[in-house]
């Protein structure tokens, strides 16, 4: 491993970094997301069974992604934070939850709103919307358990633990809900079904889906800086930062 | 206390019994604690008790009905219940500084985790199975299917006791501990509720239980390898 690599896990260093990075990165989401729902709006054609309503994938599917993702990179940092004991790990993890939880709600919601049109039902016990409540209850409970826990060391650890036990069981739930669908045929809807998509769609979902990375990837990096300042606030670096800005 | 004594009392480095004759002592000694203060436990038996009856006051008398969601009504009453009892599984032990002397003995944590799960289990769950046939027959339902849920509930009261545990370590000593311990934990649950639930179905419905019985043992399995040792770590980490 290079020394830069470890340059940059510590907090310090880091936060210069984030700050580099995040205003490119913000912008970056902007221009992506412009371009994306240019396309979506105006570009791609109206679909020939669905109908206008199918524009809300540029923003739904981007959105369940990006709430599945940003949980395993939250995984990714619980696991290193707890295995090489760095701080900025834990700092990154807090960093995501909200963006994912966010993502989550924004992925059931929009779901909400195509299926009204699509299946005349808000809400159908589907194991794909099933499973992404019970996504976005994860999350709830691990944001719950960080704001219940005072002691900064105590609650980095245990939200992490809590985010590594839901790791393993995510997929466990995915696949039960999945089959206790299918034995119920309560709603016989199948979303793998669907009819190819025209590749204008395509290109319009995959700039949006861009356009939620970069967005997270900027939300993460300037809420990180903020958790890095608030908990180096007694070392030296900070005071001459505070001192500068001030 | 004098159980736990015994432990200690024989320090012989090989002999290799000594791991289980700790586990055994763990589990002893919570449960003869419960069987001296029956308050305790009896109370989220009768919350399981008058959870399930609720529902039939609610959704009205016809049999149909209620037997079509006896099952789901029954497990999650159960969820319910063992999310009850849970926040007092460590609680007592850390407050009177007991939990501690547990984590400092030469026995590996994972000891102590998975036996005060075990009694948990042993407090909780089995006094459930013995309640759940009663239950069974108010919602009418055949006794195959009664059968088949009192074995879905021995294979899956095990899995909310060990994952309950996991959820007990980390909110221990919290303010509103029991709220959030229900907002960590039963999302966990969901697989086992499923398959539990589920399997009382396929025996209602005709289609068969052992493969939701198998996926439930699966599970179990799973969880019985994993919990006690996350469990453990969240232990240390709540208690440094």
């Amino acid at each position: 491993m290079s020394i830069a690599w470890f340059k940059y896990s510590s907090p310090m260093t880091f936060y210069g970094l984030a700050g580099h990075l995040a205003p490119w990165f913000g912008w970056g989401a902007a221009i992506l997301a412009v371009i994306g729902l240019y396309i979506g709006f105006f570009v791609a054609p109206t679909d020939f069974q669905q109908g206008e309503a199918y524009r809300v994938i540029f923003i739904h599917v981007p959105a369940a992604w990006m709430s599945m993702f940003i949980y395993l990179v939250m995984a990714f940092w619980s696991a290193v934070g707890l295995a090489w004991n760095t701080r900025l790990s834990f700092m990154m993890a807090r960093a995501l939850a909200p963006t994912g939880a966010l993502f989550a709600f924004l992925s059931l919601w929009t779901g909400a709103f195509w299926g009204k049109p699509m299946w005349g039902a808000w809400w159908v016990w589907d194991a794909r919307l099933t499973s992404a409540l019970i996504l976005f209850f994860l999350y709830v409970g691990i944001m719950a358990l960080w704001a219940a826990i005072d002691d900064r060391r105590r609650g980095d650890r245990a939200g992490a633990l809590l985010i590594l036990v839901g790791a393993i069981n995510v997929p466990i739930i995915y696949f039960s809900v999945k089959w206790w669908n299918t034995l119920h045929q309560g709603a016989s809807i199948s979303l793998t079904k669907a009819p190819s998509m025209a590749s204008i769609m395509l290109t319009g979902m995959l700039i949006m889906a861009f356009a939620a990375w970069f967005y997270s990837i900027a939300v993460a990096l300037v809420r990180v800086r903020g958790i890095i300042l608030e908990r180096e606030r007694q070392t030296e670096w900070v005071k001459v930062l505070l001192e500068q800005r001030s | 206390m004098t159980a736990m004594a015994s432990a200690y009392d024989t320090p012989s480095a090989d002999d290799s019994f000594a791991p289980m004759r700790f586990l055994g002592t763990v589990i002893r000694r919570d449960v003869l604690l419960a069987a001296r203060r029956r308050g305790d436990w009896l109370t989220s038996q009768f919350f399981f008790v008058m959870v399930v009856s609720m529902f039939p006051l609610g959704i009205g008398p016809e049999p149909e009905i209620l037997r079509m969601i006896g099952p789901g009504v029954v497990w999650v009453a159960a969820l319910l219940a063992s999310l009850l009892s849970l926040p007092r599984l460590f609680a007592e032990d850390f407050r009177d500084g007991s939990l501690e002397q547990m984590l400092l003995s030469p026995e590996p944590t994972v000891l102590v985790t998975l036996g005060k799960a075990l009694a948990h289990w042993c407090i909780y769950g089995i006094p459930l199975l013995i309640i759940t046939p009663v239950l069974g027959i108010q919602f009418s339902l055949p006794a195959e299917a009664i059968g088949v849920l009192v074995l879905s509930l021995l294979i899956g009261t095990p899995i909310l006791s060990l994952l309950g545990s996991v959820g007990a370590a980390l909110t221990l000593g919290l303010r509103g501990g029991g709220v959030l311990l229900t907002l960590l934990i039963l999302p966990l649950y969901v697989p086992a509720l499923i398959f539990g639930a589920g399997a009382v179905d396929g025996a209602l419905s005709g289609v068969g239980y052992s493969a939701h019985l198998s996926l439930l043992a699966a599970f179990l399995v799973l969880t019985l390898m994993v919990a006690p040792w996350v469990a453990a770590a969240a232990l240390r980490v709540s208690l440094e």
